[in-house]
């Protein structure tokens, strides 16, 4: 009879998990040993992070291609300043709260959108982000158009500078690895095994028992609750919102696909390489502006066709890295 | 009788509306795929136009004799250059493509011909105007419902009489037993992209004649011609001047609230509809 062990963990998997520790642990000392300047790339990179890796659970997983997440992430803005200049709710308090009413609000809308099948639903995503920035546009109470600063009697209660910018860049990171664990914890339990089986046939799921449109619909709305969480975070990183800014497509949406593409879709660690690329990128090239998102773009169309599961992808598939196991291995022994 | 000249202006606006739509409409017919850069290939085309003025003086209508076959030949290029490869079954490869094509062509235009908004001077067309019992109907709208109609009713002849219409219909209905038959598939998505941007060149030019564009135009015009195309119903033609009409109503009847509605007014309407009728008001396919 044939011998065999099944695994799940790998040597190169349980590295990257103490190195990931290691990682997080000096990060979360970093208000006390980096400058400010660090903190505030550190706390960008974080929110990159996370709206790519939530981009990714919903695309790459669930086959939900939004090209609206904008609208999660601007909401979650508003929701915040509204909270703190008219309830007085402490802001960071806010930041939770906006992310529950956003979740709320993201019912109705996905039952609205979701009656568009496939590449219509992107475009539908897209358009009730920009009834929520009209809407946005529209509150006077809120600067309208122009938008709104939050007020230095608001500031002050996230304390002095230092404890204003270290308390920002904890949330980030905390909001960073938090959405990077949630979507690893999740690809591992029952719902992860659903959303695989979904990603590689929707048929053959529904045949084994999936109610495919429940776990769609609950996960479009915890993507949209933690979206606009990661709003309200940016929110009070600039201490100001704005329509456009708030809801800009580009931002919160072209820069996060454009990660995810060139990371690798459907992989946890693609994301993150994504991610470092397009810091070190915006590094470099930055300087030329336009050039620069016309490379981007082109980068993003090349990987598409040549590279379609992306950098990661295609290396973890020639050299069978996993970093982040979620399947199992078997070993025979002879 | 402002009530009737407002709804009056809204349907011959839906007929720019419907211009934007049509080739969205065709190319999801044909070859289900959802050009996400279709709205910036619009403004391309003005900016072609603007050139093509520059350079020869001819009056922006007149300027669609080179306009069109440079749109089509580019969408024919495009078609099978980049976008054909990324045809098959999956939904992603088109979709991010196509996105990734939109801000390369948004950039691309800010790069040569800076964000400064432009205009085509189309002289006194654009503001002789006739009128008959207190309702004005400007030239201007009146012909870009007229070319509306008229490009409409051009496509729906290709679709159902002519040997290019049924290879759509084939190769839309089974590509592959479609190519059993002989057809190439890549070569009529090519021809489909190609008469797609021909009529993205007359929404270009009109567009350009009736208001001022900048590089960033691109996504509100697609939003615009996605919506009629929903509105209209999946896979009807005449349905999607019909969605372009209503936008253009909704919009209309928004703006004379206030300003700010207009545009809302126009997303408003269209969610309501999605709302009631997901399939639209007289879809003929399913998405």
């Amino acid at each position: 009879m044939m011998q065999f062990t099944i695994s799940r963990a790998t040597l190169t998997s349980r590295i990257a998990a103490i190195f990931a520790l290691v990682l997080l642990a000096v990060l979360a000392a970093a208000p006390w040993w980096a400058s400010s300047s660090f903190l505030h790339l550190a706390g960008e990179f974080a929110v990159y992070l996370a709206l790519a890796t939530l981009w990714n659970l919903l695309a790459g997983y669930t086959g939900l291609v939004s090209v609206g997440q904008q609208a999660y992430v601007g909401l979650g803005g508003y929701i915040t300043f509204s909270l703190a200049l008219f309830l007085g709710v402490h802001p960071l308090l806010a930041i939770p709260l906006a992310g529950l009413v956003a979740a709320l609000v993201a019912i109705p809308v996905a039952s609205l959108v979701f009656r568009l099948a496939g590449a219509y639903f992107a475009i539908g995503t897209w358009v009730m982000a920009e009834v929520f920035r009209l809407i946005a546009a529209q509150a006077t109470a809120l600067g309208g158009g122009s938008g709104i600063s939050l007020p230095a009697t608001v500031t002050k209660e996230l304390g002095g500078k230092w404890l204003r910018e270290a308390s920002i860049f904890w949330l980030a990171l905390a909001l960073g690895a938090g959405c990077l664990a949630l979507v690893y914890l999740l690809l591992r339990s029952r719902i992860g095994l659903a959303l695989t089986a979904i990603r590689d046939s929707e048929v053959a799921s529904t045949s084994l028992g999936i109610r495919i449109g429940r776990v769609k619909h609950v996960l479009y709305v915890l993507v949209a609750g933690l979206t606009a969480m990661i709003g309200a975070l940016i929110s009070l990183q600039k201490l100001r919102v704005s329509p456009d800014a708030a809801f800009s497509v580009n931002d919160w949406t072209a820069f996060v696909i454009f990660i995810v593409v060139i990371g690798g879709i459907g992989t946890i660690e693609g994301p993150i390489i994504g991610t470092i690329i397009y810091f070190l990128l915006r590094e470099f090239l930055a300087d030329f502006g336009t050039l620069y998102l016309l490379f981007l773009g082109t980068l993003a169309i090349v990987v598409m066709l040549g590279a379609p599961k992306g950098l990661w992808g295609y290396a973890a598939e020639r050299f069978g890295w996993s970093l982040f196991p979620v399947g199992y291995r078997i070993h025979f022994k002879e | 009788m402002d009530l009737i000249n407002i709804i009056l202006q809204g349907v011959l606006v839906g007929g720019l509306y419907a211009l934007f739509a049509a080739g969205l409409s065709l190319i999801f017919g044909v070859m289900r795929l959802v050009n996400i850069a279709h709205g910036d290939l619009i403004v391309l085309a003005a900016y072609i136009a603007m050139e093509v003025i520059r350079l020869s003086g001819l009056p922006p209508l007149v300027a669609l004799i080179f306009v069109v076959p440079v749109m089509a030949a580019f969408g024919y290029a495009l078609q099978r250059g980049i976008l054909n490869r990324t045809l098959g079954g999956d939904l992603l490869p088109p979709l991010l493509v196509s996105f990734g094509l939109s801000v390369i062509l948004q950039n691309g235009l800010l790069a040569v011909f800076t964000a400064d908004s432009r205009k085509l001077d189309a002289g006194v067309l654009e503001t002789a105007s006739v009128s008959f019992g207190g309702l004005s109907i400007g030239l201007l709208p009146a012909l870009m419902f007229a070319t509306a109609v008229a490009v409409i009713a051009a496509l729906q002849f290709m679709f159902y009489k002519t040997a290019l219409g049924r290879a759509f219909r084939a190769t839309s209905d089974d590509a592959e037993i479609a190519e059993l038959m002989g057809l190439d598939r890549r070569r009529v998505y090519a021809w489909a992209m190609a008469l797609c941007l021909g009529v993205v060149a007359i929404a270009g030019v009109f567009l350009a004649i009736r208001s001022n564009f900048d590089p960033f135009m691109g996504p509100g015009r697609l939003i615009f011609g996605f919506e009629a195309v929903i509105i209209g119903g999946l896979g009807n033609l005449w349905g999607t001047l019909a969605g372009g009409v209503i936008l253009g109503v909704a919009q209309g009847l928004g703006a004379a609230i206030d300003p700010g509605w207009q545009i809302l007014a126009g997303h408003v309407a269209f969610l309501l509809i999605l709302a009631i009728k997901p399939r639209g008001l007289f879809p003929r396919m399913d998405g």
